[in-house]
């Protein structure tokens, strides 16, 4: 793993990254009230009277919810706490009726985990989870509808999040973007979370300090609600260069809440210091303690798909792909099905090249997902059979694949249709060949008279010829027979 | 443990309760008044002894993932001063 250091005046500074994730839990309704947990619909429709606050309801917990947090920490690998305890977080803000956020503060469902990291250069690296707690979320503010007032839904006021707390254990903007993309991954593999950034169904509060190595940890400072990958690695990027900017001007950095800027890439401090929180957390007295047994968790554990490091391992040890090859083919779970649907009695490592080249670039193109491929997964491995058993070369490959791509068809059946078989009769590429040759004397002479070079060319014309048909390694050597005997 | 009035006051402010000025030393009275009993209390001796979060041998209920409740925007809105399509309308807040 290269290192991120900041060279500086006074020597070298790295970079220390913590997150905290809140991830949006997928369940029908909310934490603690029966209305729709589902996102959008028309405003203030998808809200109890304990959403908002009226006096006298209570709340009582959804066990899907309980259920969810419990199999998220299954899959980070966390310790899990068959009792935690909800508290009260006091804060006042106008889409949070309640006046505090029912969180967990002291006592989270889930404690210490890990998540293994897949760098760029095919490396792993570990990051430490500090824990996950189970709290609602607040409502939506619409400031820009009304030149005095600020539009409030409560739709999504109380439903379930995991605010999922990281370790500062991340040294660079690009492991910060590799941890979000695996979190993300292990969610959508557990189907606790969606993980849509753009719905903020994830959002990320990133932490960040600077330090000579070595030293003990600096003041950080909080980079509130940045919402997509790119985002949080561009704002450590600016949020660090700014320490270190502050520090060698003799300077002092405040431990301070900030927003990030998407438009100029940079932070800045949230309003007013005069607001800084105190939020006088307390056990939430309508609520007991959140209690479960071992068999609740070991049923949950029986129930877990395979995560993405179980199936990394499994596509390096059954198809004997690469590291590098089997992270990316692991990062979606859509992506995994489809390659191992593809795979299946084929030549798993050619069809993981089709897969991560020509398709990743037809989907690109397209702008389709994988899942609206328009090339069928049993497609790819028979393409694949076509080039190995003979029947087309790997250049008329490329042609038929792209045929699939605009038609979806069958590539036994592209081939046959267009004709595209390959020529490996001898006596038609000799007649091939033997055109060429005749067509271009100078430079068969130019050949025979020690210009090896040009024999490629002539494969090349001989080829076209040929409409690419033609067997390239039965064209190659006749035509090295026929120049240099 | 005693309140002074600038500490009275920031309770106050995080309420977002206006209290006159001449109100906070009877307040500040009032709650340390109230921080002495439990002060009291904690003389109790409590060691060994688990917090209790109930006094009732009842276990946290847990309800099924079922939208049973909403759909009620009207309702929801009825006691609110101010609201446009299906909005809460507040006085604006920006950060």
């Amino acid at each position: 793993m290269s290192s991120y250091i900041i060279e500086g005046e006074t020597g070298p500074w790295e970079v220390v990254i913590g997150l905290e994730v809140h991830a949006q839990v997928i369940s029908a309704a909310k934490l603690f009230s029966g209305a729709s947990a589902t996102f959008g619909g028309d405003p203030n429709t998808h809200v109890a009277f304990l959403d908002c606050g009226m006096p006298g309801m209570l709340p009582v917990i959804n066990a899907e919810c309980v259920r969810q947090a419990v199999k998220t920490g299954l899959g980070l690998n966390a310790q899990i706490n068959r009792r935690s305890v909800f508290d009260r977080k006091n804060y006042f803000y106008a889409d949070l009726p309640l006046g505090y956020q029912i969180s967990q503060f002291a006592h989270p469902i889930v404690g210490e985990g890990t998540v293994i990291l897949d760098m760029k250069d095919g490396t792993s690296r570990e990051v430490g989870i500090e824990r996950l707690h189970l709290e609602i979320d607040a409502g939506k503010s619409l400031h820009d509808q009304h030149p005095s007032k600020s539009f409030i839904d409560l739709n999504r006021a109380g439903v379930a999040l995991m605010e999922i707390v990281s370790k500062p254990d991340m040294r660079s903007p690009e492991e910060a973007g590799a941890y979000l993309k695996k979190l993300r991954a292990i969610l959508r593999y557990l189907e606790t979370c969606d993980g849509n950034m753009e719905e903020g169904s994830m959002r990320a509060d990133v932490n960040v300090s600077v330090r000579h190595p070595g030293e003990p940890l600096r003041t950080r400072c909080e980079i509130k609600n940045v919402n997509s990958v790119r985002f949080v690695m561009q704002a450590i990027e600016y949020e660090a260069a700014r320490h270190v900017e502050v520090y060698e001007q003799g300077g002092i950095i405040e431990q301070e809440t900030r927003l990030f800027d998407s438009a100029k890439g940079t932070t800045r401090p949230m309003r007013s210091k005069e607001f800084a929180h105190d939020y006088r957390y307390f056990p939430d007295p309508d609520l007991l303690p959140l209690e479960f047994t071992q068999e609740f968790v070991d049923e949950i554990k029986a129930g877990l798909p395979e995560l993405p490091d179980a199936k990394k391992a499994r596509f390096i040890g059954d198809y004997g792909l690469t590291p590098y090859d089997a992270g990316v083919l692991v990062a979606e779970k859509e992506t995994a099905a489809y390659f191992e649907a593809a795979a299946e009695g084929h030549d798993a490592k050619a069809v993981a090249n089709w897969v991560m080249g020509d398709l990743f670039a037809a989907l690109n193109r397209t702008g389709k997902s994988i899942a609206e491929s328009p090339v069928a997964p049993e497609n790819i491995g028979r393409l694949v059979d076509l080039i190995k058993d003979g029947t087309i070369s790997g250049r008329i490959a490329k042609d038929v694949f792209e045929i699939m791509v605009e038609t979806g068809g069958e590539p036994g059946r592209i081939v046959e249709e267009k004709g595209l078989k390959q020529v490996t009769d001898t006596g038609a590429i000799e007649k091939v060949v033997d055109e060429v040759i005749a067509a271009n004397p100078d430079k068969a002479a130019e050949v025979k008279a020690g210009k090896e070079k040009l024999l490629g060319w002539f494969v090349g014309q001989a080829m076209k010829a040929s409409q690419g048909k033609a067997n390239p390694g039965i064209l190659n050597e006749m035509i090295r027979k026929k120049l240099l005997g | 443990m005693s309140l002074d009035k600038a500490t009275v006051r920031k309770i106050g402010f995080l309420a977002r309760l206006e209290i006159p000025e001449e109100d906070l030393e009877g307040l500040a009275h009032e709650l340390n008044g109230i921080l002495g009993w439990v002060e009291q209390l904690q003389q109790v001796n409590t060691e060994g002894v688990a917090p209790l979060a109930s006094v009732s041998e009842t276990r946290l209920y847990w309800r099924d993932d079922v939208v049973t409740d909403g759909a009620m925007p009207e309702k929801v809105l009825a006691n609110a001063p101010d609201g446009l399509d299906g909005y809460f309308l507040v006085p604006k807040v920006v950060e």
